[in-house]
C-alpha cells in the first residue's frame, strides 16, 4: 500500500472512531447515562482529523465546547471521553470538566471552551509563547461560524497579525450558529473568510469534509506559520449531523439542505478516496470492525469505571493541588 | 552605613517586575502603552530599554485579547504579567478572568496551570469619575481560583510583587492609583513577600482595624488620631484577600475585643463582609462589641472631589466607626 493509502486509511479509522463515539455519547444521552449537555461533531470529524495529521505532536490545539473530535484526533481515548461524559473518576479531566470542557494536556489539546470566541486569543498567546520560546510549534483556534461575530475573534486576529504569530484560525463553518443561520446574522457571505483580509490575514475556504483537503490546507498555512509569515484563516465548510446539542432534532434546517449535506458525509468521501487509490472495500471493512470493536469496548470501560471520586471536588484549584483559600 | 534608598510606589512596580525579568527569562509583559510610553502611570519604566521589545510588548486596546494571549501563554510555558490599564476595564474582559483562567486548572482536573499576573492600576481618590475609580479587588474575590494582591507600600510592591510572579497560580495585583506618588524604602535585592500573610503596621490593644492598600495609610492616620484620645488601635494591613490571613486577624482579634475593616470597593459584596464573616463564626467569643465595616457607599463614585470623599473610606469615618466600637 501507499504512503498515501496508509496516511489516509489512518483517518478513515480516526473518523470511524469519532463517529461511533459521538453515537455512543448520544445513545448514552438518551439511556440517561451521560448528564448535563453534549455537542455532538459528527459530520465534522475531517476537520480536526485532517488538521491533526498535519500538525506536529508538539503542536498546541484549542477547541469548542463541540470538541470531542478534537480532543480523540490529539491522542484522547475514546473510553477516558465518554468516561468524562458519564462523570467517571477515569473521565478526562476526572468528572470536573464534562462534554465542553474535554482537555487531553499530553496531546497539547489545550482545552474545549464554553464560552463562544475565547479560545482565539488564548490560542493567539500560546503562538506568542511558541514564538518566544524559539520552538516553532504553532498554535490551532478551531471555532464555530458563531464565533466570528464575538469581539475576541477580532481582537484575536488582528494581535496575531501585527504581531505575525504562529496560529491558524480554523473555523468550522456548519452554517448554523445554534439554532440560527449564520448567513441570517452576520454582513459577511463567509464569516470566517471575509473578515480575514481586513486584518491582513490570508484566508482560504475550503471543503471542510474532505479530509485530504483539510490536511493540506492546514499543513500549508502550518509551514508559512513555521517559516515566521504569520497567521492563516481557514474556512472549512462542514454540517452537524445532530442538531446543536444534547436532542435538537435541527428542525430549522431545511430538509433537502440535510439531504444534500448528507450525501457529502466525510466519511464517506474518505472512503472513496481510498477506493480510488485502490484500496479494497475488504480492508476498509476491517477497519470499520476495528473501530466498532475499538468503541465497543470504550463504552463498556467507561461504563464500569468508579464514579468521580468525591474527594476531587475540593482539588487542583490551586497548583499545589488544593482549594485553600485562607491562612 | 549607606543610607536607605527611597523609591515611589510607582517606581517600585517598574522595579518589581524589572527583578523578575532579570532573573527568569519566561517572564514577560504586555499591555497598552507599557512599553514605549512606559505606562500611563509610568509604572513600567525602563522596562523596554532593559529588555528589548521581545519581552515588553505594546498591545493595541484588546483587553481579551491582551488577557486572552497572557493565559495562553501561561499555559505553555512562559510567566506573562498583563497590565489592564485601569482596573474598571476588566469588565471587558472579564470571560478570562471569571470563566478562563480561574478555571482552567480545576475544569482539566489539573492538566493545566496558569501562572500569570494581571497587574491593574485600581482606586480612586484621583478624581477619574465612575468609570476609572472603582476598587475592584471584591469583583475578583467573587471567584475562586484567582489570588488576589494589593500592596499598601513600595517594598511590598515589590516583594508581593515577586511572590505573584514566582507564583504557579494566577494573581490580580492591584496597584492603587492613589498610592504611585508615595514613597518608601526600597528594599534590598531578593525582597519577597509570600503570598497571604498580612501585616501588623501598627500594634495596639483596644481595636483591631484591617485595611487594604490605600486604606492602609488612611487606617494609620485614624490610629495616631485615635492614640491622642487614648485609644490603641492596632491597623493590620491584609495585604493579598487570597489567600485571606485570617489567622492574623482572629489574633489580633483575641487581644482587642474588637474589629474594624477600612474597604474602598462599595459595601455591598466588599471583601470585608467575608472576613467579618469567618469572624464572627470562629471568633464571635472573642468579640465585645459589635462589628463595623467602613466602606465606599453603594453608588458609582462621583466625579467632583468633595462628593468622592463622602463616598469614600476617610480618616474621619474610621475614627467614628471606631469610636463607637469602642464606647459600644
Amino acid at each position: 500500500m501507499s504512503g498515501e493509502s496508509t496516511e489516509l486509511l489512518a483517518m478513515y479509522e480516526q473518523m470511524a472512531v469519532i463517529r461511533r463515539t459521538e453515537k455512543a455519547a448520544y445513545d448514552l444521552f438518551l439511556a440517561g447515562l451521560v448528564k448535563g449537555t453534549t455537542h455532538l461533531a459528527s459530520g465534522h470529524e475531517a476537520v480536526a482529523v485532517g488538521a491533526s495529521f498535519a500538525l506536529r505532536p508538539d503542536d498546541y490545539v484549542f477547541a469548542t465546547y463541540r470538541g470531542h473530535h478534537h480532543a480523540i484526533a490529539r491522542g484522547a481515548t475514546p473510553e477516558a471521553c465518554l468516561a468524562e461524559l458519564m462523570q467517571k473518576a477515569t473521565g478526562l479531566c476526572k468528572g470536573k470538566g464534562g462534554s465542553m470542557h474535554l482537555t487531553w494536556a499530553p496531546g497539547n489539546m489545550l482545552g474545549s471552551y464554553a464560552i463562544v470566541g475565547a479560545h482565539l486569543p488564548i490560542a493567539v498567546g500560546a503562538a506568542w509563547s511558541a514564538h518566544l520560546r524559539g520552538t516553532s510549534q504553532v498554535a490551532v483556534a478551531f471555532f464555530g461560524d458563531g464565533a466570528t461575530n464575538i469581539g475576541a475573534f477580532h481582537e484575536a486576529l488582528n494581535l496575531a497579525s501585527i504581531w505575525k504569530l504562529p496560529v491558524i484560525f480554523v473555523c468550522e463553518n456548519n452554517f448554523y450558529m445554534e439554532y440560527t443561520a449564520i448567513g441570517s446574522v452576520t454582513a459577511a457571505d463567509h464569516p470566517a473568510a471575509d473578515r480575514a483580509p481586513a486584518y491582513r490575514i490570508p484566508a482560504k475556504i475550503i471543503d471542510g469534509n474532505d479530509v485530504i483537503v483539510v490536511r493540506d490546507t492546514v499543513a500549508e498555512a502550518a509551514a508559512r506559520a513555521r517559516a515566521g509569515e504569520g497567521p492563516t484563516v481557514i474556512e472549512a465548510e462542514t454540517y452537524r449531523h445532530y442538531g446543536h446539542s444534547r436532542t435538537d432534532p435541527a428542525k430549522y434546517r431545511p430538509a433537502e439542505e440535510v439531504e444534500r449535506w448528507l450525501k457529502h458525509d466525510p466519511i464517506d468521501v474518505a472512503r472513496a478516496r481510498l477506493e480510488a487509490l485502490g484500496v479494497t472495500p475488504e480492508t476498509i471493512k476491517s477497519i470499520d470492525e476495528r473501530a466498532d470493536a475499538i468503541v465497543a469496548a470504550a463504552i463498556d470501560a467507561a461504563k464500569n469505571a468508579p464514579a468521580a471520586d468525591v474527594r476531587e471536588a475540593l482539588t487542583d484549584v490551586w497548583a499545589d493541588g488544593g482549594s485553600a483559600w485562607r491562612t | 552605613m549607606a543610607e536607605t534608598e527611597i523609591i515611589t510606589y510607582r517606581e517600585a512596580v517598574a522595579e518589581g517586575i524589572a527583578r523578575e525579568m532579570r532573573r527568569d527569562p519566561t517572564v514577560v509583559c504586555l499591555g497598552e502603552d507599557i512599553a514605549a510610553a512606559e505606562g500611563v502611570f509610568k509604572t513600567t519604566v525602563g522596562l523596554l530599554k532593559e529588555f528589548g521589545p521581545r519581552r515588553v510588548w505594546d498591545t493595541p486596546i484588546s483587553e481579551q485579547a491582551i488577557v486572552g494571549a497572557a493565559m495562553g501563554a501561561a499555559m505553555t510555558g512562559m510567566r506573562p504579567v498583563a497590565e489592564i490599564m485601569f482596573s474598571d476595564f476588566f469588565a471587558v474582559c472579564w470571560d478570562y478572568v471569571a470563566n478562563e483562567i480561574p478555571k482552567a486548572r480545576y475544569m482539566t482536573g489539573g492538566q493545566v496551570t496558569v501562572p500569570l499576573v494581571l497587574r491593574t492600576a485600581n482606586g480612586g481618590g484621583l478624581g477619574f469619575g465612575a468609570q476609572h475609580s472603582q476598587a475592584v479587588e471584591n469583583w475578583a474575590l467573587t471567584i475562586p481560583g484567582l489570588k488576589i494582591v494589593a500592596p499598601s507600600t513600595p517594598a511590598d510592591v515589590i516583594g508581593l510583587m515577586a511572590a505573584s510572579i514566582r507564583s504557579d497560580d494566577p494573581v490580580i495585583f492591584c496597584e492603587h492609583k492613589g498610592l504611585f506618588a508615595s514613597k518608601g524604602p526600597k528594599p534590598p535585592e531578593g525582597h519577597v513577600v509570600e503570598l497571604g500573610k498580612a501585616n501588623i503596621v501598627r500594634e495596639g490593644s483596644d481595636v483591631t482595624i484591617v485595611a487594604l492598600a490605600a486604606t492602609v495609610p488612611t487606617a494609620l492616620t485614624a490610629a495616631e488620631r485615635l492614640a491622642a484620645e487614648g485609644v490603641s488601635a492596632e491597623v493590620i494591613d491584609l495585604r493579598c484577600l487570597i489567600p485571606m490571613d485570617l489567622t492574623t486577624v482572629l489574633t489580633s482579634v483575641g487581644k482587642t475585643s474588637r474589629l474594624i475593616t477600612v474597604e474602598e470597593n462599595p459595601h455591598q459584596g466588599g471583601w470585608g463582609a467575608t472576613l467579618v464573616s469567618v469572624v464572627v463564626d470562629e471568633g464571635f467569643q472573642l468579640l465585645d462589641a459589635p462589628v463595623k465595616r467602613v466602606a465606599s457607599e453603594n453608588v458609582p463614585l462621583p466625579f467632583a472631589d468633595t462628593l468622592e470623599e463622602a463616598v469614600i473610606p476617610t480618616v474621619d469615618k474610621v475614627v467614628a466607626a471606631v469610636k463607637a466600637v469602642v464606647n459600644f
